[in-house]
């Protein structure tokens, strides 16, 4: 099996330490994820008295905790514990999960009633209990919980309990599955989510990247779930297959000092994604999921889709999926390109909203009132136009041998569904399509966009209309229209309309909106100049003259016009006399 | 009909008149290469209306366009004759293929007027006919000829001289009765295409529509989006799109016109299979000739209609569609057609008021104040001109620049 097979990996770097041996022991700090072990040298001098059980630290490594016996807890120097609460119950066994900060005790005979507590703010609070649901065992044993197939995790920022039920409470369906109770803040446990393993034997758990992995020790080959994914929901509970077949994760090659190389084998799974290995020294890594195989292996596009957005490295390899199934090997339908589309601009604009509201409730003044209100984090499933622009459509549309037809529809499609979510389209987009449809020398279809508003007016869009008007006349008067509506534009229309020695037409239009007093002679001087015709020369100074004299009560024009030299050229050609003379009153 | 008030209450001439529309005198085609030489001018002639004109009397008039059109090339070379004026009538000269000449002689609209003798007189209005809308609707003859035949030089070269005639006469014979010339004002004539106004949202998923059955049917060439006998979406080019919205609209949608009862049912052919379940249904379809510049395609056209909208689909003419082919079209093209029907009918209710938007295609219109024409006293009320490619084309200017700032904002003028 290639490299390209394996979805799931062991991280590039992991922690090496040495072998743990009685005096010497290795334990596992759940709470802040590492191993830890005491050294004869640490500066948290300890009394070597003797074995040690259990080492605890708290958060932020503050506090140690050792047991050395069953009974003994010994504390740090000038620190004391204070009884916070004291509850009366028959504890089979428990489990702690730092993250959530709640404590789950497995009570009664069959150990499966469990009982949680929550850790908040100095206080401990009793949350309901809950049964686990057994399957129903053998004649020869007696039904129980065992703490080996419970585990606390959390999913897509829930807290859930996972039980490992080796056989199906259903009696025509076979293999293990992992059920998921929902443990809220507030309120009952819930059955929410069984995986379905298809298979018995030993299973461990781990949970990466909101992926639940379940490893099977016969066939050393993992699964993985995502509850998000659209399962089959029976009124209760979703019902979940593994996303992918099953694989092994990929071996890692572990460079020994004169050995060579050999596999690492994982020997012991810790619950919260970590393996551990005894063989050839310890190792600790941490269990990741590759994303690029998993496209290959997820034929459904719209699945695929789902899949990735919840993930959180995801940003690169749904810019591939994306060129990928644009591509002339591996071309998608449309409908299926649109799927596609739609799905990443529903998260775009879930985050643009969030923004949004951010900013308002900022505006508000309402930020420093709520500690809730964070700013809107971007996860890298936020694809946004400029990405999808610049990783996808912008080398799409230089392919030769696409056919123009698929290209158009393709920007069409993504263009319909940015407005679909009512998303204002980038004007890089609009010239897309623009360049595209004059390239091909589809201007009928470019005219009917523009008449429909497909193309939003933009400056930069009349502009490039303009420059279109060698091989299509009639862009000239699409652009001169977009300019008028863009009302900001009266700039631009005087540059298109000089620029087309249409002196006249841009003297009178700026008259129109009441701008002629404003507007530099010379420029208007020089365009008429320039088209030669005398007339229309003797037309332009006059005009100014006029406007001299109304404004200064003198026809001639002040040094800082410099129209020195057109006042010249004007005797040249028409004498004298032909000046304006002052009016004397 | 109404009555000119011309001279009403005057002296020696009572209010009783007559009036008399322009009517169709004749029209015929011909080449003057197909008999240059005396005694072969019978060859010239390709088609000629009304037939039972008098063998030599066709040559004579025949012989008249062609000397008239020789003698004014010596004063304009470039530009050939368009038109000739007498009292009585007015012959329109166009020349739509090199050496193939179309000629529309048109009666000019009389007065028929009582004198105080009792005697009727007659008197030719000469001035009420409109050179340019004649001149257009003898291009649009050889348009719609072109657009379900192809060019008279193809005509030659697949059969010479007789398939030619048998084409123009099959075509003519039958398109020169819809001929309406009394009833041609500026509307009709300028060829321009009346677009529906359409929100940006609803214009988007019809594109996609458009696309993505493209896509599935991948035989179809172009496709053409009409609703309510006006066009949204045009794959084919302006010129060509022209002719055939014409077609559609004056002549196989009114063919094709439900009663009221049943206008919420629908899906079907308008060419085509009449009942998709019969075995036996014909699947023939109109062939159409377009892009004849460069291209030269034949294709078929496939109509279809879902309520209000009907799709144009395009199909290369090798390609004959057969029965599943149109019975897949309908289980691809029906469902979405439906919806998408029904979702524009209520964006168009929304908008209503948007409903005296005109778009033009390739052209800009301009409003005009009503005229009369032809001696009718027809107040068209919104006449709309189009504006050729940024260039207008102005018959009467009055209150121009007053009706513009009140019905087009959006659009810069020129002054």
């Amino acid at each position: 099996m290639g490299e390209e097979d394996y979805y799931l990996e062991l991280c590039e770097r992991p922690v090496q330490f040495e072998k743990a041996n009685p005096v010497n022991c290795v334990f596992f700090d759940e709470a802040n994820k590492q191993v830890r072990r005491p050294a004869p040298s640490s500066p948290a001098r300890m009394d070597d008295k003797g074995e040690v059980k259990c080492i605890k630290f708290s958060l932020e490594n503050k506090i140690l905790a050792v047991q050395r016996t069953s009974k003994t807890v010994v504390l740090p120097e000038k620190r004391s514990l204070k009884l916070l609460k004291s509850h009366n119950l028959n504890v089979n066994w428990y489990m702690y999960c730092p993250e959530s900060a709640v404590i789950l005790l497995s009570t009664t005979v069959l150990e499966n009633v469990l009982q949680p507590f929550h850790f908040r703010a100095g206080t401990m609070s009793k949350l309901p209990k809950f049964e686990i649901e057994l399957p129903a065992a053998p004649k020869s044993t007696k039904p129980s919980l065992s703490e080996r197939d419970i585990a606390m995790a959390t999913v897509y920022g829930q807290l859930y309990v996972l039980f490992l039920r080796h056989h199906s409470r259903t009696s025509n369906s076979t293999g293990a599955e992992v059920v998921l109770y929902h443990l809220p803040r507030e309120g009952a446990c819930k059955k929410m989510h069984i995986l379905k393993l298809n298979r018995t034997g030993k299973f461990a758990l781990n949970v990466v990247d909101n992926l639940v992995v379940v490893h099977h020790q016969d066939t050393e080959t993992s699964v993985i779930f995502d509850i998000k994914l659209r399962g089959e929901f029976d009124g209760s509970v979703t019902f979940h297959h593994p996303v992918l077949p099953a694989r092994s994760i990929q071996p890692y090659q572990i460079p020994i000092a004169g050995n060579g190389f050999c596999r690492g084998v994982s020997a012991a799974v810790l619950p919260r994604g970590c393996v551990l290995t005894m063989i050839f020294g310890s190792y600790l890594w941490n269990l990741q999921v590759k994303l690029e195989p998993i496209v290959n292996l997820l034929p459904d596009k719209g699945r695929l889709m789902d899949f990735l957005l919840q993930r959180k490295e995801c940003k690169m390899v749904i810019l591939s999926v994306c060129s990928q199934m644009l591509s002339e090997s591996d071309r998608a339908s449309l409908p299926v390109i649109a799927t596609v589309f739609d799905k990443l601009n529903h998260e775009y604009k879930k985050y643009l909203d969030a923004e949004q509201s951010y900013a308002m409730a900022v505006e508000a003044g309402q930020s420093r009132s709520s500690p809730l209100l964070k700013r809107p984090v971007r996860t890298q499933a936020v694809l946004d136009q400029s990405d999808v622009y610049t990783h996808v459509l912008s080398a799409f549309v230089e392919k030769k041998e696409m056919p123009h037809k698929f290209v158009i529809a393709v920007l069409m499609e993504y263009i319909r569904s940015l407005n679909q979510f009512q998303i204002a389209v980038q004007h890089y987009l609009h010239e897309l399509v623009i360049k595209t449809l004059v390239q091909h020398n589809l201007f009928y279809m470019l005219h009917q966009f523009l008449q429909y508003h497909v193309l939003s007016d933009s400056k930069p869009l009349a502009c490039l209309l303009l420059s279109l008007e060698s091989f299509y006349p009639p862009a000239h008067q699409l652009s001169l229209d977009m300019l008028k509506r863009l009302s900001t534009a009266n700039d631009e229309i005087v540059e298109v309309l000089l620029s087309k020695h249409q002196v006249l037409a841009a003297l009178r239009f700026i008259r129109g909106i009441g701008g002629h007093d404003n507007i530099s002679a010379r420029k208007f001087l020089d365009a008429a100049k320039q088209t030669e015709d005398n007339m229309l020369f003797y037309t332009i100074f006059r005009f100014f003259e006029q406007r001299n004299q109304r404004l200064r009560g003198s026809p001639n024009f002040t040094p800082g016009e410099h129209c020195e030299e057109h006042v010249a050229f004007f005797k040249q050609i028409f004498g004298d006399q032909a000046l304006m003379r002052p009016t004397t009153f | 009909m109404a009555v000119a008030a011309a001279g009403a209450g005057s002296g020696p001439w009572a209010t009783q008149e007559k009036q008399f529309p322009p009517a169709l005198l004749s029209f015929f085609i011909y080449n003057p290469r197909f008999g240059p030489r005396e005694g072969e001018e019978e060859n010239k002639i390709l088609f000629y209306h009304p037939n039972e004109v008098e063998k030599n009397e066709k040559i004579r008039n025949v012989g008249l366009c062609e000397a008239i059109v020789q003698f004014t090339r010596t004063f304009s070379p470039s530009k050939p004759a368009k038109s000739l004026h007498t009292q009585k009538n007015r012959q329109f000269f166009n020349e739509p293929e090199e050496h193939f000449w179309m000629v529309m002689v048109v009666r000019n609209p009389i007065i028929e007027k009582q004198s105080k003798d009792g005697k009727p007189v007659i008197e030719y209005q000469e001035e009420e006919l409109l050179d340019k809308v004649y001149s257009s609707v003898l291009q649009q003859c050889y348009s719609m000829y072109k657009l379900f035949n192809g060019t008279f030089l193809k005509a030659m070269e697949d059969g010479g001289i007789e398939l030619l005639k048998e084409r123009l006469e099959k075509f003519f014979h039958r398109y020169l009765q819809t001929l309406h010339l009394q009833s041609c004002d500026l509307l009709d004539i300028f060829g321009g295409i009346s677009f529906f106004p359409l929100d940006k949202m609803t214009y988007l998923k019809i594109q996609s529509f458009v696309n993505r059955v493209e896509e599935s049917l991948n035989i179809v060439k172009y496709t053409a989006f009409l609703y309510n006998d006006q066009l949204i979406w045009s794959g084919l080019e302006q010129d060509d799109m022209r002719i055939l919205y014409k077609y559609l609209t004056t002549s196989l949608f009114p063919r094709h016109m439900e009663p009221e009862s049943c206008l919420f049912l629908l899906l079907r052919f308008l060419t085509g299979p009449l009942n998709l379940n019969d075995p036996d249904a014909k699947c023939r379809f109109p062939k159409i000739f377009v892009n004849t510049d460069d291209a030269y395609e034949e294709l078929h056209l496939i109509v279809y209609k879902a309520m209000s909208a009907a799709v144009c689909f395009m199909i290369d003419a090798s390609i004959q569609p057969t029965l599943d082919f149109c019975r897949r079209l309908d289980s691809v093209v029906g469902p979405q057609l439906t919806v998408l029907a029904s979702d524009i009918c209520e964006q168009f209710n929304i908008n209503k008021r948007m409903s005296g938007f005109v778009l033009g295609f390739l052209f800009t219109f301009i409003l005009l104040p009503p005229m009369n024409l032809a001696g009718k006293s027809t107040i068209l009320g919104d006449i709309v001109l189009p504006v050729d490619r940024g260039e207008v084309y102005v018959i009467l200017i009055k209150n121009v620049k007053k009706l513009c700032a009140t019905q087009f904002n959006n659009i810069f003028f020129l002054d």
